[in-house]
Protein backbone atom coordinates (compact mmCIF):
# COMPACT_ATOMS: atom_id res chain seq x y z
CA UNK A 1 0.00 0.00 0.00
CA UNK A 2 1.07 3.49 -0.69
CA UNK A 3 0.23 6.64 1.20
CA UNK A 4 1.14 9.83 -0.60
CA UNK A 5 3.84 12.08 0.83
CA UNK A 6 2.44 14.45 3.42
CA UNK A 7 -0.31 12.07 4.48
CA UNK A 8 -0.45 9.33 7.09
CA UNK A 9 -2.87 6.67 8.24
CA UNK A 10 -3.16 5.63 11.86
CA UNK A 11 -1.40 2.32 12.50
CA UNK A 12 -3.18 -0.80 13.70
CA UNK A 13 -2.26 0.26 17.25
CA UNK A 14 -2.71 4.04 17.47
CA UNK A 15 -1.17 5.94 20.34
CA UNK A 16 -4.47 7.52 21.41
CA UNK A 17 -7.77 5.79 22.19
CA UNK A 18 -9.76 8.20 20.07
CA UNK A 19 -7.84 7.45 16.88
CA UNK A 20 -9.29 5.01 14.37
CA UNK A 21 -6.88 2.14 13.67
CA UNK A 22 -6.01 0.55 10.35
CA UNK A 23 -7.50 -2.91 10.40
CA UNK A 24 -8.00 -5.92 8.17
CA UNK A 25 -11.07 -8.05 8.86
CA UNK A 26 -11.90 -11.17 6.87
CA UNK A 27 -15.53 -11.67 5.87
CA UNK A 28 -15.02 -15.00 4.13
CA UNK A 29 -12.04 -17.30 3.82
CA UNK A 30 -13.29 -19.93 1.44
CA UNK A 31 -11.20 -23.07 1.81
CA UNK A 32 -8.62 -21.29 3.93
CA UNK A 33 -8.21 -21.13 7.67
CA UNK A 34 -6.41 -18.66 9.86
CA UNK A 35 -5.68 -15.39 8.18
CA UNK A 36 -3.86 -13.81 11.09
CA UNK A 37 -2.76 -10.41 9.89
CA UNK A 38 0.81 -9.26 10.22
CA UNK A 39 1.00 -5.49 10.22
CA UNK A 40 4.20 -3.62 9.43
CA UNK A 41 6.21 -1.75 11.98
CA UNK A 42 4.69 1.68 12.56
CA UNK A 43 6.48 5.00 12.61
CA UNK A 44 6.26 7.39 15.50
CA UNK A 45 5.60 10.85 14.11
CA UNK A 46 4.99 14.15 15.86
CA UNK A 47 2.40 16.52 14.45
CA UNK A 48 1.47 20.05 15.46
CA UNK A 49 -2.02 19.00 16.46
CA UNK A 50 -0.92 16.28 18.85
CA UNK A 51 0.81 16.57 22.21
CA UNK A 52 2.65 13.32 21.69
CA UNK A 53 3.97 11.38 18.68
CA UNK A 54 1.43 9.28 16.84
CA UNK A 55 1.80 5.69 15.68
CA UNK A 56 1.27 5.85 11.92
CA UNK A 57 1.97 4.23 8.60
CA UNK A 58 3.41 6.36 5.87
CA UNK A 59 4.85 5.81 2.42
CA UNK A 60 4.77 2.29 1.01
CA UNK A 61 4.20 -0.64 3.33
CA UNK A 62 3.07 -4.24 3.23
CA UNK A 63 0.43 -6.08 5.21
CA UNK A 64 0.59 -9.87 5.24
CA UNK A 65 -1.84 -12.59 6.30
CA UNK A 66 -1.08 -16.20 7.26
CA UNK A 67 -3.52 -18.78 5.95
CA UNK A 68 -3.55 -22.54 5.72
CA UNK A 69 -5.66 -24.77 3.60
CA UNK A 70 -8.46 -26.43 5.54
CA UNK A 71 -8.37 -30.19 5.77
CA UNK A 72 -10.47 -31.74 3.06
CA UNK A 73 -10.62 -28.54 1.06
CA UNK A 74 -11.72 -29.23 -2.49
CA UNK A 75 -9.31 -28.59 -5.28
CA UNK A 76 -9.89 -25.55 -7.37
CA UNK A 77 -9.84 -21.80 -7.22
CA UNK A 78 -11.19 -19.75 -4.40
CA UNK A 79 -11.21 -16.32 -2.91
CA UNK A 80 -10.78 -15.00 0.58
CA UNK A 81 -12.50 -11.65 1.05
CA UNK A 82 -12.44 -8.97 3.65
CA UNK A 83 -12.35 -5.30 4.40
CA UNK A 84 -9.53 -2.91 5.08
CA UNK A 85 -10.54 0.03 7.23
CA UNK A 86 -8.38 3.08 7.75
CA UNK A 87 -8.46 6.76 8.56
CA UNK A 88 -6.03 9.27 7.10
CA UNK A 89 -4.84 12.77 7.89
CA UNK A 90 -2.17 15.19 6.85
CA UNK A 91 -0.54 17.80 9.06
CA UNK A 92 -3.62 20.05 9.07
CA UNK A 93 -6.73 18.05 8.39
CA UNK A 94 -8.31 14.62 8.63
CA UNK A 95 -10.42 12.67 6.19
CA UNK A 96 -13.41 10.47 6.94
CA UNK A 97 -12.79 6.85 7.96
CA UNK A 98 -12.89 4.58 4.94
CA UNK A 99 -13.39 0.89 4.18
CA UNK A 100 -12.28 -0.86 1.04
CA UNK A 101 -12.96 -4.38 -0.12
CA UNK A 102 -9.98 -6.70 -0.33
CA UNK A 103 -9.70 -10.12 -1.90
CA UNK A 104 -7.10 -12.86 -1.98
CA UNK A 105 -7.45 -15.33 -4.83
CA UNK A 106 -5.97 -18.78 -4.33
CA UNK A 107 -5.81 -22.12 -6.05
CA UNK A 108 -5.94 -25.47 -4.18
CA UNK A 109 -4.40 -28.26 -6.16
CA UNK B 1 -0.39 -24.79 -5.95
CA UNK B 2 -1.29 -23.40 -2.56
CA UNK B 3 0.92 -24.83 0.15
CA UNK B 4 -0.89 -25.90 3.35
CA UNK B 5 0.35 -22.84 5.11
CA UNK B 6 1.10 -19.68 3.27
CA UNK B 7 1.70 -16.09 3.98
CA UNK B 8 0.00 -13.83 1.61
CA UNK B 9 1.32 -10.43 1.00
CA UNK B 10 -1.74 -8.34 0.87
CA UNK B 11 0.26 -5.72 -0.85
CA UNK B 12 0.59 -7.98 -3.88
CA UNK B 13 -2.86 -9.51 -3.69
CA UNK B 14 -4.78 -6.36 -3.07
CA UNK B 15 -3.62 -4.51 -6.13
CA UNK B 16 -4.82 -1.49 -4.31
CA UNK B 17 -1.67 0.46 -4.60
CA UNK B 18 -3.62 3.43 -5.71
CA UNK B 19 -6.46 3.36 -3.22
CA UNK B 20 -4.56 5.38 -0.71
CA UNK B 21 -3.37 7.88 -3.25
CA UNK B 22 -5.56 10.71 -2.27
CA UNK B 23 -6.87 13.32 -4.54
CA UNK B 24 -6.40 15.91 -1.87
CA UNK B 25 -3.39 18.14 -1.97
CA UNK B 26 -1.63 18.25 1.36
CA UNK B 27 1.75 19.72 0.79
CA UNK B 28 0.74 23.12 -0.48
CA UNK B 29 1.07 26.01 1.91
CA UNK B 30 -2.37 27.40 2.60
CA UNK B 31 -2.76 31.09 3.15
CA UNK B 32 -5.38 31.95 5.72
CA UNK B 33 -8.68 32.86 4.16
CA UNK B 34 -9.87 36.45 4.45
CA UNK B 35 -13.29 37.71 5.42
CA UNK B 36 -15.29 38.24 2.24
CA UNK B 37 -16.84 41.65 1.57
CA UNK B 38 -20.48 41.65 2.65
CA UNK B 39 -21.68 41.93 -0.94
CA UNK B 40 -19.92 38.67 -1.84
CA UNK B 41 -21.24 36.54 1.02
CA UNK B 42 -23.71 33.77 0.28
CA UNK B 43 -26.42 32.69 2.74
CA UNK B 44 -25.40 29.89 5.09
CA UNK B 45 -27.76 26.95 4.44
CA UNK B 46 -30.21 26.31 7.24
CA UNK B 47 -30.42 22.91 8.88
CA UNK B 48 -32.37 21.09 11.61
CA UNK B 49 -30.13 18.88 13.74
CA UNK B 50 -30.40 17.47 17.25
CA UNK B 51 -28.30 18.63 20.18
CA UNK B 52 -27.18 16.58 23.20
CA UNK B 53 -30.55 17.13 24.92
CA UNK B 54 -32.50 15.95 21.89
CA UNK B 55 -33.65 19.44 20.99
CA UNK B 56 -33.77 20.46 17.35
CA UNK B 57 -31.35 23.24 16.46
CA UNK B 58 -31.78 25.39 13.38
CA UNK B 59 -28.99 27.66 12.15
CA UNK B 60 -31.69 30.28 11.57
CA UNK B 61 -32.22 30.37 15.36
CA UNK B 62 -28.93 32.28 15.49
CA UNK B 63 -29.87 35.10 13.13
CA UNK B 64 -28.58 38.38 14.53
CA UNK B 65 -25.51 36.70 16.04
CA UNK B 66 -22.06 35.99 14.67
CA UNK B 67 -21.72 32.22 14.45
CA UNK B 68 -18.63 30.05 14.28
CA UNK B 69 -19.89 26.82 12.71
CA UNK B 70 -17.35 24.07 13.24
CA UNK B 71 -17.51 20.70 11.45
CA UNK B 72 -15.39 18.29 13.51
CA UNK B 73 -15.09 14.74 14.86
CA UNK B 74 -13.70 13.12 18.00
CA UNK B 75 -11.20 11.14 15.92
CA UNK B 76 -9.78 14.28 14.31
CA UNK B 77 -6.57 15.49 15.97
CA UNK B 78 -6.52 18.96 14.36
CA UNK B 79 -10.16 19.43 15.42
CA UNK B 80 -9.30 18.59 19.01
CA UNK B 81 -6.57 21.21 18.95
CA UNK B 82 -8.99 23.96 17.88
CA UNK B 83 -11.84 23.16 20.27
CA UNK B 84 -10.22 24.67 23.39
CA UNK B 85 -9.80 27.90 21.40
CA UNK B 86 -13.50 27.86 20.57
CA UNK B 87 -14.39 27.24 24.20
CA UNK B 88 -12.49 30.37 25.14
CA UNK B 89 -13.95 32.41 22.28
CA UNK B 90 -17.45 31.37 23.38
CA UNK B 91 -16.74 32.42 26.95
CA UNK B 92 -15.19 35.76 25.99
CA UNK B 93 -17.68 36.83 23.33
CA UNK B 94 -21.02 35.32 24.29
CA UNK B 95 -22.32 38.66 25.60
CA UNK B 96 -21.37 40.39 22.36
CA UNK B 97 -23.74 38.33 20.24
CA UNK B 98 -21.39 35.47 19.34
CA UNK B 99 -22.03 31.74 19.40
CA UNK B 100 -20.01 28.67 18.53
CA UNK B 101 -21.98 25.79 17.09
CA UNK B 102 -20.21 22.47 16.60
CA UNK B 103 -21.37 19.90 14.05
CA UNK B 104 -19.97 16.49 14.90
CA UNK B 105 -19.43 14.12 12.00
CA UNK B 106 -18.85 11.11 14.25
CA UNK B 107 -20.48 8.00 12.77
CA UNK B 108 -21.07 6.65 16.30
CA UNK B 109 -22.91 9.83 17.25
CA UNK B 110 -23.50 10.67 20.92
CA UNK B 111 -21.88 7.43 22.08
CA UNK B 112 -18.51 8.94 21.19
CA UNK B 113 -19.35 12.62 21.39
CA UNK B 114 -20.93 12.95 24.84
CA UNK B 115 -17.91 11.61 26.76
CA UNK B 116 -15.68 13.96 24.77
CA UNK B 117 -17.88 16.97 25.58
CA UNK B 118 -17.74 16.11 29.27
CA UNK B 119 -13.98 15.59 29.23
CA UNK B 120 -13.30 18.86 27.40
CA UNK B 121 -16.04 20.81 29.22
CA UNK B 122 -17.35 22.16 25.98
CA UNK B 123 -19.47 25.23 26.73
CA UNK B 124 -21.22 25.58 23.40
CA UNK B 125 -23.89 23.67 21.56
CA UNK B 126 -23.02 20.55 19.61
CA UNK B 127 -25.25 18.83 17.10
CA UNK B 128 -24.72 15.58 15.20
CA UNK B 129 -24.33 16.23 11.50
CA UNK B 130 -25.01 13.99 8.55
CA UNK B 131 -24.13 13.65 4.87
CA UNK B 132 -26.95 15.98 3.87
CA UNK B 133 -25.60 18.77 6.09
CA UNK B 134 -22.12 18.33 4.68
CA UNK B 135 -23.53 18.36 1.17
CA UNK B 136 -25.43 21.63 1.52
CA UNK B 137 -22.29 23.21 2.91
CA UNK B 138 -20.45 22.45 -0.30
CA UNK B 139 -19.35 18.96 0.62
CA UNK B 140 -17.30 18.99 3.81
CA UNK B 141 -14.57 16.61 2.66
CA UNK B 142 -12.11 17.11 5.46
CA UNK B 143 -12.15 18.14 9.08
CA UNK B 144 -11.98 20.58 10.66
CA UNK B 145 -13.93 22.87 8.36
CA UNK B 146 -14.95 26.11 10.03
CA UNK B 147 -17.46 28.66 8.75
CA UNK B 148 -17.72 32.17 10.15
CA UNK B 149 -21.28 33.41 9.64
CA UNK B 150 -22.26 37.06 9.97
CA UNK B 151 -25.29 38.45 11.80
CA UNK B 152 -27.31 38.34 8.59
CA UNK B 153 -26.73 34.60 8.27
CA UNK B 154 -24.18 34.84 5.45
CA UNK B 155 -20.91 32.92 5.17
CA UNK B 156 -18.08 35.40 5.64
CA UNK B 157 -15.17 32.97 5.50
CA UNK B 158 -14.43 29.24 5.36
CA UNK B 159 -11.34 27.73 6.94
CA UNK B 160 -10.49 24.22 5.75
CA UNK B 161 -8.09 22.39 8.04
CA UNK B 162 -6.23 23.53 11.14
CA UNK B 163 -6.06 27.32 11.08
CA UNK B 164 -4.19 29.69 13.32
CA UNK B 165 -6.05 30.80 16.39
CA UNK B 166 -5.26 34.41 15.57
CA UNK B 167 -6.76 34.18 12.08
CA UNK B 168 -10.00 32.79 13.44
CA UNK B 169 -10.14 35.32 16.30
CA UNK B 170 -9.42 38.21 13.95
CA UNK B 171 -12.27 37.09 11.72
CA UNK B 172 -14.67 36.77 14.64
CA UNK B 173 -13.68 40.21 15.92
CA UNK B 174 -14.13 41.75 12.50
CA UNK B 175 -17.66 40.38 12.23
CA UNK B 176 -18.54 41.36 15.79
CA UNK B 177 -17.36 44.91 15.21
CA UNK B 178 -19.25 45.11 11.94
CA UNK B 179 -22.41 44.51 13.91
CA UNK B 180 -21.35 47.06 16.55
CA UNK B 181 -20.61 49.65 13.87
CA UNK B 182 -24.14 49.29 12.52
CA UNK B 183 -25.53 49.80 16.01
CA UNK B 184 -23.37 52.89 16.52
CA UNK B 185 -24.44 54.30 13.17
CA UNK B 186 -28.09 53.79 14.06
CA UNK B 187 -27.70 55.51 17.40
CA UNK B 188 -25.98 58.44 15.72
CA UNK B 189 -28.85 58.78 13.26
CA UNK B 190 -31.30 58.78 16.16
CA UNK B 191 -29.24 61.43 17.98
CA UNK B 192 -29.12 63.61 14.86
CA UNK B 193 -32.86 63.24 14.37
CA UNK B 194 -33.49 64.44 17.93
CA UNK B 195 -31.13 67.40 17.50
CA UNK B 196 -32.79 68.66 14.32
CA UNK B 197 -36.25 68.81 15.86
Amino acid sequence: MTVEPGFHVNSNAPSEDYLIPLKVAWTSKGALEGGDVVYPRASSEKYEFSDKPLSVFTGTFEIAANFKVAAGAPAGPGMAAGKLSYQACNARMCFPPAKVDISVPYQVD
Amino acid sequence: MLRPSVSVLLFAALALGSFLVFRYSSTRTVKAESIRPASERKPAPDFALKDADGRTVHLSDYRGKVVLLDFWATWCGPCRMEIPWFIEMQRENKDRGFEVLGVSMDDNGWEDVKPFLAEMQVNYRIVIGNDRTAEVYGGVESLPTTFLIDREGRIAVVHVGLTSRKDIQDGVEQLLQAGSKVDIDRSMVSALSLRTR
